[in-house]
């Protein structure tokens, strides 16, 4: 290759990449037609009560996890979960009331990352590579940058994140191209679905739920839905005496 | 000053060759563990720092220990420490490698290590634990290096070499006590979550390192002519008693709190320690193993009679570091996470992986150790 071609090559390089990124950059606009979700601060109802109904439903579950590309490990101690049942006296240890109604002591209680206003693994993560979004509250991770020192695991008090202790795509029987797989030895938790709301999308949990037990909106919204919810219900969180202040509110 | 390592009798290469013998099956290991990740290990989503974690906690502590040596000798000009501070120095160095490395085989992503450096979070811990064990690293190569040069030189060490030394003792403080932050800022952890856990880390610290280098003095003596002499032993057999007295008292406070306010999510670690939790007693007879021990040492070490005999010192000091060992390098770490934030009992057993990786960064530590006190000791023999 004389220098005449190089520079004839380089010039169609060019050209070919440039065509390539606005090729990307109008299917990135497409994307963008259906306007996004936005909100000060992203919260979550959810209703016991009306979870009780659907005995051994697991919908909300297999959504999230099908549109996340969460593998299914069965090894205990293993599993990769976003959002999972939880019996109601493990998932609210301190609501140990003796006495309380049979179906309830045991009620398969749904638990996922509560969004933390004050998120105990943003502030031990040595890395940054999980961070509460300042425009909503969503505490976001970046899996590439993750060295996997589960510090997060170990301060979160919820257990509500898990380590890639697999390689995950090896337990993936089917694979959701618009979604990102993982690789083994890093962190992995619910993300409010933060990519389905830029898509003008609810999260796929609260899409799924037959019985429309949970409520997701804008906290900071007086007349929003979950506003509505609080100020007409009882709730309760996970661990309040933490300081953590979770946006995931429960319905008993 | 390398080059003195190079030179040994038989049982020197021999025993060096050993130990490169456990680094390269420690290594064959790792490279199990990297090709199929953290999967071989024990670790599980509800027990996720394991053998490892507690290995490094364990050796921060024995690296942190070298002060006991150095403050008497710099600070207070205790000259009987002449001989021996050295060999504190460069076992702090081959702690902190070691520790270094227990950090880097248990990261998910190893060869992402440096994201620490590249987005340093000040909120974090474990990045000032990271600035903490580097410079103390960078202090003590410095100054056991500067000293000794000038000591090969029959001069005295340069000037500047002063405060760096007395900057030197904060610090080694600081690696322990920030290693304790690591755990004991933790609301999700109540087991961890006491202001006597630093101290506490610092007085078993201070038991187990000054344990481990009259141990090392004493095999020093037995391989080669070099001999700190008795003072110095006895001097360091004092600190031991002293700290594990100190270690012994902050452990029964523990106890006292957590048993009497009878806290449910703090009393249940202490049960499953020392009695067992759902059935599961992994640990129950360890523990009480490293509480006798630590009884037996405390009687030993208190009596002077004992203590003074050299030949009962070296099992009470054995009887201290195998106590200590138990205490943080396996109850410690672990119990914190049983039961889990949501209430399951789920054990931790590592596994051979996790040993033999484990036996493969202690053969490196014992493999420095040589080579430096090798060079420390031709250094010393040949101006002698």
């Amino acid at each position: 290759m004389d220098r005449r071609d190089f520079i004839k090559y380089c010039g169609i390089a060019t050209v070919g990449l440039a065509v390539g990124k606005a090729g990307r950059i109008l299917a990135a606009d497409k994307l963008l037609e259906e306007s996004p979700l936005t909100a000060s601060r992203w919260a979550m109802v959810f209703d016991l009560r009306k979870c009780l109904h659907k005995d051994g439903c697991t919908k909300c579950i297999d959504a999230c996890h099908t549109v996340h590309n969460v593998p299914k490990i069965d090894i205990p101690g293993d599993e990769v979960k976003w959002i999972w049942k939880e019996p109601f006296d493990h998932a609210f240890e301190e609501q140990q009331n003796e006495h309380l109604p049979e179906e309830l002591l045991h009620a398969p209680s749904l638990v996922l990352c509560n969004h933390c206003d004050n998120p105990p693994c943003v502030r031990v993560c040595p890395t940054q590579a999980t961070w509460k979004r300042a425009s909503d509250g969503i505490v976001m991770m970046d899996w590439h940058r993750c060295i996997g020192c589960r510090y997060c695991i170990v301060g979160c008090p919820y257990g509500s994140r898990s380590f890639n202790w697999h390689d995950p795509r090896k337990y993936l029987t089917t694979i959701q191209p618009d979604f990102p797989t993982r690789t083994k030895g890093v962190v992995e938790k619910c993300t409010f679905c933060s990519e389905r709301l830029d898509r003008g999308l609810l999260p796929a949990c609260v899409v799924d739920c037959p019985e429309k037990a949970l409520t997701f909106g804008d906290l900071q919204d007086v007349h929003s839905e979950v506003r509505e919810l609080l100020a007409s219900n009882f709730t309760i969180r996970r661990k309040p005496s933490l300081g953590t202040q979770p946006q995931v509110y429960y319905i008993v | 000053m390398l080059e003195k390592a190079l030179s040994g009798d038989r049982k020197y290469w021999s025993w060096l060759f050993a130990l490169c013998g456990v680094i390269f099956i420690g290594f064959l290991f790792w490279m199990y563990q990297y090709r199929n990740g953290l999967e071989v290990t024990g670790m599980s989503r509800d027990v996720a720092w394991g053998f490892y974690i507690a290995q490094f906690t364990f050796l921060v502590g024995v690296a942190a220990s070298a002060v006991m040596v150095v403050l008497p000798y710099y600070l207070h000009n205790y000259k009987a420490f002449g001989k021996i501070t050295i060999l504190g120095e460069f076992l702090a160095i081959s702690a902190v490698l070691m520790c270094m490395l227990f950090i880097f085989v248990d990261m998910g992503q190893p060869f992402r290590i440096m994201n620490v450096f590249l987005y340093p979070s000040p909120r974090s811990m474990m990045f000032w634990d990271t600035v903490a064990l580097g410079g103390y690293l960078v202090l003590n190569v410095l100054i056991s290096r500067v000293s000794l040069a000038a000591e090969r030189k029959g001069v005295a060490p340069a000037k500047w070499i002063k405060p760096i030394i007395i900057l030197s003792i904060p610090w080694a403080i600081s690696i322990h006590t920030v290693t304790a932050f690591l755990y004991s800022g933790l609301a999700a952890r109540p087991f961890w979550m006491t202001a006597v856990l630093a101290p506490r880390f610092l007085a078993s610290a201070f038991a187990s390192g000054p344990s481990l280098l009259i141990l090392l003095s004493l095999i020093i003596r037995k391989v080669s002519k070099y001999d700190v002499g008795k003072e110095p032993i006895q001097k360091l057999a004092i600190i031991v008693t002293y700290a594990m007295t100190i270690n012994v008292f902050f452990i029964l406070m523990e106890i006292f709190t957590a048993a009497y306010s009878n806290i449910p999510e703090h009393l249940a670690h202490f049960t499953y320690l020392y009695f067992g939790l759902d059935g599961k007693t992994a640990l129950v007879p360890w523990m009480w193993v490293s509480a006798i021990l630590a009884v037996l040492t405390l009687i030993l070490l208190i009596n002077p009679k004992t203590r003074h005999n050299e030949k009962i010192l070296v099992w009470a000091c054995a009887a201290v570091f195998v106590s200590i060992w138990i205490d943080k390098g396996m109850g410690m770490v672990v119990t914190g996470f049983v039961p889990s934030p949501l209430g399951k009992v789920f054990e931790y057993f590592p596994t051979i992986t996790e040993i033999g990786i484990a036996l493969g960064i202690y053969a490196i530590g014992f493999l420095l150790v040589t080579v430096f006190y090798k060079i420390a000791l031709s250094v010393r023999k040949s101006i002698a």
